[in-house]
């Protein structure tokens, strides 16, 4: 097999605390992955555990205190300001929340071809390529003169992935891009990712607290716990077969929309769930 | 990816300028603001005058002539007569607009300019805080009027000079209004993703932060602006400065030490200066207004308005806990129609039983809801139907009635537990308090019921959290903490909208199942608001599909998932993504290697 495209090893997050010689917090504990060249892999876990923290350190956007990051076999752990604004042709990002992730006072088409412009790029050149991504993603042409607060939170979804993909990047984070929309609008924007994965072969970071949607799009998953990735492997193995007890906790939590075998899923959480009481008491000897 | 396609027809893509609509529609609004038309209309005479300063009237400012000492007002080439060294009042007068119009704009576009600079530095730039902040707090430490008097041997005497002091001590004003905004605006997502798109530091300042801080900066240049001209008048009635220099402080002081010879003679400065200071702050506020909207007030929940031709349907006995019948949730439109956002959903609860209302974003789930409980906002109309509690009809009920019901008979649980709490209290007191209105107990048998109800909704040591403050807990525990408040008087039906979309799924299936343990305890009805179809396979016995407005499909929750009636529902759960879909195709590296995508 070939060098991964993103090679994480040992990597630690830790933001400083304000006041004097107060030691930093850290907020992830020595991480280790790798995606490939057009591959997702999942990155799961609940508020807190450091997941969305993975992500933004990858961007630069957190504070890498430790371990390294390669980038096509470069090591991008500490770029400089230049340095870093050019990987942005290489890694782009969409977030989570499609309200404030757009700028409320620029229209669609001056957003998308921001990230052109600072390339380098003259203006007709950019304004095709605009129009170009918004087909791409399903919007129509006229939506480039218009404000963010004229669409959905599907559609701005839409439109934050087509500015991700404006460079032509060979990654991009993803941070809980469908959390905050509708079912049926999730359903879509879902199938949107895979088809441009299909189309580009770009690779994406998947970073998210649902496991349904997570095994949907990922080829491999990793199950973020307090700051640790504590089981990772292909998607079939995590989801179907967990091994690690925070993983089957959190398999067993997710309800089914079935009332039958949500029954049975209630009762098999139940069951783990003294199992694991009893696992406790025996390795520490109090009651959890 | 892109095949080129040929560009048809472009629309004018603004790609670089900023949307003219939104600076337009402040423009716009400002216009029709009374306030502001009057005040600025004042405020540009006051400038149109000090520019005909050197036409209208026929004698310089500092022209004196011993014929003109103390001339009564419509002397003639003397309209408003002269002053103690025979000079004319109204020159002097229009001078002296000159003079204040000119220290308003050295001291506000100094302040302006350095504020915004330092604020935008330190509010954006980590390492510059605490450095800028040290800065601007030693400089608002100084004494302004004194400073000012004791730095005249180094400025001369010339107001401009003293104005371009003042203008820096006012620094830390506009400073502290741009840091703040920019700390708020540099955390927001569309900065970040900018960052990541490789857009630099000044042009993320410029285009995504400066366009923000505007509004705020403006208003608060305009109260500088009125008080650069107040220092300027003070400093030059105190007799600091030239006195070549004719200004409104020089003059009113010059009036007063003439009162008993022309007592009229201070009142014109006097008054000109009151007029335009005035008009700067009225102006000022009127901008507020206009760029930041005024202040919401906080909300009272009153009794739902019904329509002017509603009549409650007659309450028929079936038996039913809850019995809601083409209830209709209005709004008025800003052309004064109103808008049906809930359009005759009808629905029923029995005891013990968990009703499931699904739908997505503004299908009218959570109005619905609302509706029931009687807490819509204070704009919303209830056009038609009935709501029935327990053989009562709820609709148009005095709200003495509805209190009483409310935290009783209806309790509710809602999905941000954090911002349900008041973060001054503790946990314990806003239990104790709920309890004590809702059952008339006394403190110290609410606090005992308070602490056996927190041990009952599973937290850990319920002494503790009593003590607490919201901040100091989980918001799974948070979310436990008003279960325990809404069962405390034990309520026939229970409401709770959306009580697990905001937590994490471990902590959710567990709050599930407090609330299934809890309705077997006391029997109560649920209505349980979700979009979540999980949840409802998990706890709900049957359910109602919302879109629209409507109810489009009601039935057992078992029969709905195993065969949906309505197009919608069907819809709804073939979106749901099902354990079963794994991703299974392979990555394509092949693809990848080799093309470039653009």
């Amino acid at each position: 097999m070939t060098a991964p495209l993103l090679r994480a090893q040992g990597l630690k997050v830790a933001y400083p605390v304000k006041g004097f010689r107060k030691p930093p917090v850290e907020i992830v504990h020595g991480v280790d992955f790798e995606i490939g060249a057009g591959e997702t892999l999942g990155i799961v876990g609940e508020s807190g555990s450091g997941k969305t923290t993975i992500g933004r350190a990858i961007l630069g956007l957190a504070p890498i205190s430790g371990g390294t990051v390669e980038y096509d076999g470069r090591d991008i752990t500490a770029l400089s300001a230049r340095e870093r604004r050019a990987l942005s042709r290489e890694i782009q990002v969409v977030f989570q929340d499609p309200y404030s992730s757009l700028n409320p006072s620029l229209t669609i088409g001056a957003t998308l071809a921001e990230p052109l412009i600072v390339q380098g790029w003259d203006k007709a050149k950019a304004t095709r390529r605009v129009l170009d991504l918004l087909d791409h993603v399903g919007l129509p042409k006229n939506a480039a003169a218009r404000l963010p607060r004229e669409f959905s939170g599907g559609q701005r979804q839409r439109v934050a992935i087509a500015r991700a993909l404006a460079p032509g990047p060979r990654l991009i984070v993803c941070d809980e891009p469908v959390s905050a929309l509708d079912l049926s609008t999730q359903a879509t924007v879902m199938d949107l990712f895979i088809d441009i994965q299909r189309e580009t072969g770009v690779a994406y970071l998947f970073v998210s607290h649902d496991l349904a949607v997570v095994r949907h799009i990922s080829h491999r998953v990793g199950v973020v716990y307090r700051g640790e990735i504590v089981e990772q492997g292909p998607t079939r193995q995590v989801t179907k077969d967990p091994e690690h007890p925070y993983t089957q906790r959190l398999l067993l939590a997710a309800p089914i929309a079935d009332p039958t075998a949500q029954q049975q899923r209630r009762a098999d959480r139940a069951r783990l769930r003294a199992v694991q009481a009893e696992q406790d008491l025996q390795a520490t000897g109090v009651p959890a | 990816m892109s095949t080129p396609t040929a560009p048809v027809a472009v629309p004018a893509l603004a790609l670089e300028d900023e949307p003219a609509e939104v600076r337009r529609g402040a423009l716009q609004r400002l216009v029709r603001d009374p306030q502001a038309v009057i005040t600025g209309l004042i405020i540009l005479t006051f400038v149109v005058l000090g520019l005909l300063a050197n036409v209208i009237p026929q004698h310089g400012p500092n022209e004196a002539r011993f014929e003109a000492i103390n001339l009564p007002i419509g002397s003639p080439d003397y309209p408003l007569g002269g002053d103690y060294a025979g000079r004319d009042i109204l020159a002097r007068l229009l001078h002296s607009i000159n003079t204040a119009m000119v220290s308003g704009l050295i001291g506000a576009s100094i302040a302006l300019v350095v504020g915004t600079t330092l604020g935008l530095v330190g509010g954006y730039f980590n390492r510059f805080r605490t450095p800028v902040e040290w800065g601007a707090t030693i400089l608002q430490t100084f004494p302004g009027m004194l400073l000012l008097i004791v730095l005249m041997p180094l400025t001369g005497g010339d107001f401009r000079w003293t104005m371009a002091i003042f203008g820096f001590l006012l620094t830390p004003g506009i400073y502290r209004i741009v840091r703040n905004q920019t700390v708020g605006v540099s955390r927001e997502l569309y900065v970040d993703a900018a960052r990541v798109s490789g857009v630099t530091d000044m042009r993320i300042l410029g285009r995504h932060i400066l366009s923000v801080v505007r509004g705020p900066v403006i208003v608060a240049t305009t109260f500088l602006f009125g008080s650069a001209i107040g220092v300027q008048s003070g400093l030059a009635y105190l007799g600091v400065g030239s006195k070549e220099i004719p200004s409104f402080g020089a003059m009113i002081s010059d009036g007063f030490r003439n009162i008993y010879i022309a007592p009229g003679q201070y009142i014109w400065p006097a008054v000109a200066l009151g007029v335009l200071n005035g008009a700067f702050v009225l102006f000022g506020n009127a901008l507020r207004d206009t760029f930041e909207g005024s202040q919401p007030k906080a909300e009272k929940i009153t009794a739902t308005a019904v329509a002017d031709d509603f009549e409650a349907e007659t309450a028929d006995g079936t038996g039913a806990l809850l019995e809601v019948r083409d209830l209709g949730i209005a709004y008025r439109s800003p052309s004064g129609e109103l808008n049906e956002v809930v359009r005759g959903v009808s629905l029923t609860v029995r005891m013990g039983e968990t009703l499931g209302l699904v739908g997505e974003s503004g299908s009218g789930k959570t109005q619905t809801a609302f509706g029931v409980l009687g807490v819509l906002p204070t704009e919303a109309v209830v056009t038609r139907g009935s709501v029935v509690l327990a053989g009562r009809q709820i609709l148009g009920a005095p709200q003495a009635e509805l209190n009483k019901l409310r935290g009783s008979e209806i309790a509710y649980i809602p999905q941000e537990p954090m911002s349900n709490l008041d973060p001054v209290y503790t946990i314990g007191s806003q239990l104790v308090e709920g309890i004590r209105v809702s059952t008339g107990l006394s403190k110290a048998k609410a606090k005992e019921r308070a602490l056996e109800l927190l041990e009952r909704v599973g937290i850990p040591d319920p002494q503790r959290t009593f003590r607490s403050y919201p901040h100091e807990i989980s918001g799974g525990m948070a979310q436990r903490v008003l279960i325990a408040g809404a069962v405390a008087p034990k309520p026939k039906l229970l409401i709770a909208d959306e009580p697990t979309t905001a937590l994490d799924v471990t902590v959710q299936a567990d709050i599930l199942d407090l609330l299934r343990d809890l309705q077997a305890e006391m029997g109560m009805g649920i209505v349980l608001v979700t979009h979540n179809f999980g949840v409802v396979a998990d706890s709900c016995t049957s359910l109602a599909v919302m879109q629209g407005g409507e109810v489009v499909e009601t039935g057992a929750t078992i029969d709905v998932f195993a065969q949906p009636q309505h197009p919608y529902t069907s819809m709804l759960l073939g979106s749901i993504l099902d354990e079963d879909t794994i991703r299974d195709d392979s990555a394509m590296v092949l693809v990848a290697d080799g093309k470039d995508p653009r």
